[in-house]
């Protein structure tokens, strides 16, 4: 009745229809199929939000339930949907923002041999990113998970003849599967201790079985593992090397997939088990201390890199420290506040670097853009709109779910990871400002060729960065303390979370929230200033700090070599074991298994052969012997 | 009185088989077995089957051990020439099964298989065994009786094939050894085809027929 | 009259006989010899049955075997003939051409 399914069973429709139709379908074919399928999903999915908003608040859930996937004695999985709160906002982020990124792609994907492919693998990682957020069970929702691990790995190795790309695409592969080890790993304490992988059984039985210290441990354990497979999946510390990595994919692909959906799954997870981790305090702790790390981790490697993708890579690392941090302080729907409003200024970013690459003719490096505020005015003003939000500053999307973030690290008490998140905001605001002069402001430092060629992009890129744009501007209201009695959007949250650890904080006096406002606003400011100081006024401050603190800045530049420090400690004793099983096992034990059976049948039938002599006396004395044995037998036994 | 023609011939027939394959000219050997045939035949006679006796010295007698002969005199053999190691211990294996096999037998027989006391013989029918034996023929063996002409329909294609040899232009210088081996395959058929209780003169209707 | 096991028992030694003729001698043509020689051991015990259960079937099939004898004899000899041609020779082991 309610048809959830019908929601991730669109795209995978369009992939079904594709894959049949070929190349028949053509550009055009191909594109109205792919968009369409996610058009539609989002309208559907729109209509059951609408649907779900109808119903009284402490009844808002709605639960589809297509079938039994399998049962193994009592325990049974099936193929379930369910549609809370939560998953709402999961669900229209997932389909709008994708919907504009496939609109998106059609333009900026218009030259691409390969344009069915892409939109193959873009619908496919839609169907499992939908299943991801909408199924109401641990096992449904793996599959998703593993779903988006796998069509990350084919769009970021979409180019896959280039040698980067290929990498880039094993790299996420084999990175995300560590961190699903440790989600399966959680499932199975989950499962043995909990009883049950449905969401409404064992979050309302966890308290009960979870009590005392036995169980907290267990919970604790299980926490933490199911938090392994969101540090892979959302690259936090230590599994977010992949994603710098993974920008050698289409801009649109990590448009979608590392700024909007597949990053934020490990804060949707963490949100949707928060009954868990609220069961298992050192979890939070954890989490929330390891979000702070990468968030600041990252903001310091993003301030010294030139390619523009990579900026935002490391900005993305960065934000979704933010979010973890919020899960981790209690503030569940602060997290899912920023992780919808990031979706949009996020993908904005991306998807507005798509189009000055697109217009440079595919150059990527920051320090040869500049000056093209004048030739691209649309794409200038939306994505100065994004870098405004980002830095959060009012009224804009990314001021209003940072503040909450900032507001309720403080007033729950977590100070130092308040400053953390403080430190962070000037940091981001600076690098996000360095990128935006770099590319937009100064002289131009492109070649005299390239300048020729800039040109504004076509209306199928525009439309969604204005789109983008918008939401971005207005998000974030639906947050604001003082529309409609305050918090709406934490009230439409309210019924999944029962804030219970931060319930009432909104009691505090107006002046401290002011103050609190005023704080990050004058960070963000703060790193604005700096950064048009640095590289607009003065840019000659930049360069001789930059000579200074050459040592820094080559630490930075390098990433902290960490891709370096897992290569010799992780990647080579791997490979070492890998050639000593291949060397001993393979080759000596099972070869020699094989080929010592092919040996002995010579060896016995090079014996047999020896009766073959091709004489016939010789079998006609075989003959005889048979006879005599035979008769031999009859005398014994008459 | 019987026992004792019994014995006679029976020491005939071990004496010459035992001397077939003992001597050493192919050519005696053929003799002696025609002799070990024709003391078969008078143990047939003796045990009351005329017409198997009569037809053991037509048909093997006459016809088969008469083919042997054209054989052996167109292959033009000597003595044989026995030797070697291998085949020294192959002969003594052989011997050996021999008399393991003859052995087997008399102890199996020892053992008083319950062989029943002799069933009393009915009194000839008119014809004779020859006639009792015809009238068995066209009735109850009269299938096998029609196959049997197959068979020896085959036999006879198959020996001309055999000895055609191949089929090309080189045939000329074999062409003679050919229509050497023809005739030769010709008359066992023709006498074999008498047995089937009709006179010779009917024998080329009878191969036509079948 | 004659008893049944004497009979069978002349058989069984001719039959023997025939036994070690073909896997004592070397020429060809000796060990067909041997095989009718067997051949007819058959067909002995088969009329001695018939004479002993009264019955003619044992002379019918002597009948029978007589034929096949006679039908073998003639192919057994074309091949002889013809392995002779190409070999040059009649002797068993000196032709290996069943090897392999």
């Amino acid at each position: 009745m309610t048809g959830l399914w019908i929601i991730p069973a669109l795209p995978l429709a369009a992939v079904a229809l594709l894959l049949l139709l070929g190349d028949r379908a053509g550009r055009r074919g191909t594109a109205w199929i792919a968009c369409g399928s996610v058009g539609l999903a989002f309208a559907f999915a729109l209509r059951a939000v609408i649907q779900l908003a109808m119903l009284p608040p402490d009844q808002r859930a709605l639960v589809d339930t297509i079938g039994t996937w399998f049962r193994v004695g009592d325990f049974s999985a099936d193929i379930s949907f369910l549609l809370d709160p939560l998953s709402a906002v999961m669900v229209l982020v997932v389909s709008g923002v994708g919907f504009l990124i496939h609109v998106y792609s059609t333009g900026y994907m218009a030259h691409e041999p390969s344009f069915r492919r892409f939109f193959l693998y873009l619908n496919l990682f839609t169907f499992a990113m939908l299943t991801l957020v909408l199924a109401d069970n641990f096992l449904l929702m793996f599959v998703g998970w593993e779903g988006v691990g796998l069509c990350s790995y084919l769009l970021i190795g979409f180019w896959y003849q280039r040698p980067a790309a290929a990498e880039a695409g094993k790299k996420a592969f084999v990175v995300n599967r560590i961190g699903d080890f440790g989600f399966l790993l959680g499932l199975f304490v989950l499962f043995t201790a909990g009883g049950s992988l449905d969401y409404q059984h064992l979050f309302a039985a966890a308290p009960q079985r979870f009590a005392g210290a036995a169980g907290t441990a267990l919970v604790t354990v299980a926490t933490l593992l199911l938090f392994v497979g969101a540090t892979g999946k959302s690259a936090q510390i230590p599994l977010y090397v992949w994603l710098p990595d993974a920008m050698e994919g289409p801009t649109p692909v990590s448009a979608l997939i590392h700024a909007a959906t597949m990053v934020t799954a490990g804060v949707y997870m963490v949100a949707r088990c928060h009954v868990l981790y609220q069961l298992a305090p050192v979890s939070l702790e954890v989490v929330a201390v390891i979000g702070a790390a990468t968030a600041l981790f990252a903001a310091t490697i993003g301030i010294a890199q030139n390619d523009i993708k990579r900026v935002l890579a490391y900005s993305t690392v960065s934000q979704l420290g933010y979010m973890f941090m919020a899960c981790g302080v209690g503030a569940f729907s602060a997290g899912i506040f920023h992780l919808m409003t990031h979706a949009f200024f996020k993908a904005l970013l991306f998807l507005g670097a798509g189009s000055v690459i697109h217009a440079l003719s595919d150059e990527q490096d920051l320090r040869r853009m500049g000056g093209l505020a004048r030739p691209l005015p649309w794409t200038h003003a939306t994505m100065l709109i994004a870098t405004v939000a980002i830095a959060g500053v009012p009224p804009f999307a990314g001021f209003f779910s940072k503040d909450e973030i900032l507001s309720r690290s403080y007033l729950s008490g977590h100070h130092r990871i308040w400053l953390a998140e403080l430190l962070g905001s000037i940091l981001t605001a600076f690098y996000m400002f360095r990128l935006y002069i770099l590319c937009f402001r100064g002289r131009p430092r492109m070649s005299h060729e390239v300048a020729h060629h800039v040109h504004e992009s076509p209306p199928s890129m525009i439309v969604p960065l204005v789109v983008l744009a918008a939401l971005t501007t207005v998000g974030g209201w639906i947050g604001m303390p003082l529309i409609e009695g305050g918090h709406p959007f934490e009230r439409w949250l309210a019924p999944v979370f029962e804030n219970a650890a931060v319930a009432g904080l909104h009691q505090e006096s107006p002046a401290t929230e002011w103050a609190l406002i005023a704080i990050s606003v004058a960070a963000a400011l703060l790193g604005i200033g700096l950064a048009f100081r640095a590289y607009l006024r003065r840019p000659e401050v930049a360069t001789a700090l930059a000579e200074r603190f050459a040592g820094l800045k080559n630490l930075l530049v390098h990433k902290y070599w960490i891709d370096e420090i897992y290569g010799v400690v992780f990647v080579r004793p791997f490979y070492a074991i890998a050639g000593w099983f291949w060397r001993f096992w393979d080759e000596v034990v099972v070869d020699g298994t094989v080929n010592g059976v092919a040996t002995v049948v010579e060896g016995a039938s090079a014996v047999l052969r020896l009766f073959q002599t091709g004489f016939v006396g010789t079998y006609a004395l075989f003959f005889a012997l048979g006879v005599a044995a035979l008769l031999l037998h009859f005398l014994r036994h008459p | 009185m019987i026992p004792l023609l019994f014995a006679a011939f029976a020491a005939v027939l071990v004496a010459s088989s035992l001397l077939v394959i003992l001597h050493r000219n192919p050519v005696t050997s053929a003799l002696f077995l025609v002799l070990a045939f024709c003391s078969l035949a008078a143990l047939y006679l003796l045990l009351g089957a005329e017409f198997v006796g009569m037809v053991q010295v037509i048909v093997y007698a006459g016809a088969i051990m008469v083919l042997f002969l054209f054989v052996i005199m167109y292959l033009n053999l000597g003595h044989d020439v026995e030797g070697g190691v291998q085949t020294t211990l192959r002969r003594g294996l052989g011997w050996v099964v021999g008399a393991v096999l003859v052995a087997e037998g008399a102890m199996l027989l020892a053992r008083g298989m319950a062989l029943g006391p002799e069933t009393p013989q009915s009194p000839p029918p008119p014809g004779g065994n020859t006639g009792a034996i015809g009238l068995l023929l066209y009735s109850r063996y009269l299938f096998p009786f029609e196959i049997t002409s197959l068979v020896l329909l085959v036999a006879m294609v198959g020996a001309i094939v055999i000895t055609r040899g191949r089929t090309t232009p080189a045939g000329p210088a074999r062409a003679a050894a050919p229509r050497a081996a023809a005739p030769r395959a010709a008359p066992p058929a023709t006498p074999a085809a008498g047995p089937p209780g009709t006179e010779p003169a009917g024998a080329p209707a009878e191969e036509v027929h079948a | 009259m004659i008893p049944l096991s004497w009979l069978l028992l002349l058989s069984a030694v001719v039959f023997a006989i025939g036994v070690v003729g073909v896997l004592v001698r070397r020429n060809a043509l000796v060990i067909f010899m041997s095989v009718e020689l067997m051949l007819n051991a058959a067909n002995l015990a088969f009329v001695a049955f018939a004479r002993h259960l009264n019955s003619l079937d044992g002379q019918i099939v002597v009948f029978f075997v007589m034929t096949v004898a006679a039908a073998e004899v003639a192919v057994g000899l074309a091949i002889i003939v013809n392995l002779f041609r190409l070999r040059e020779t009649v002797f068993v082991d000196e032709v290996n051409l069943l090897k392999g």
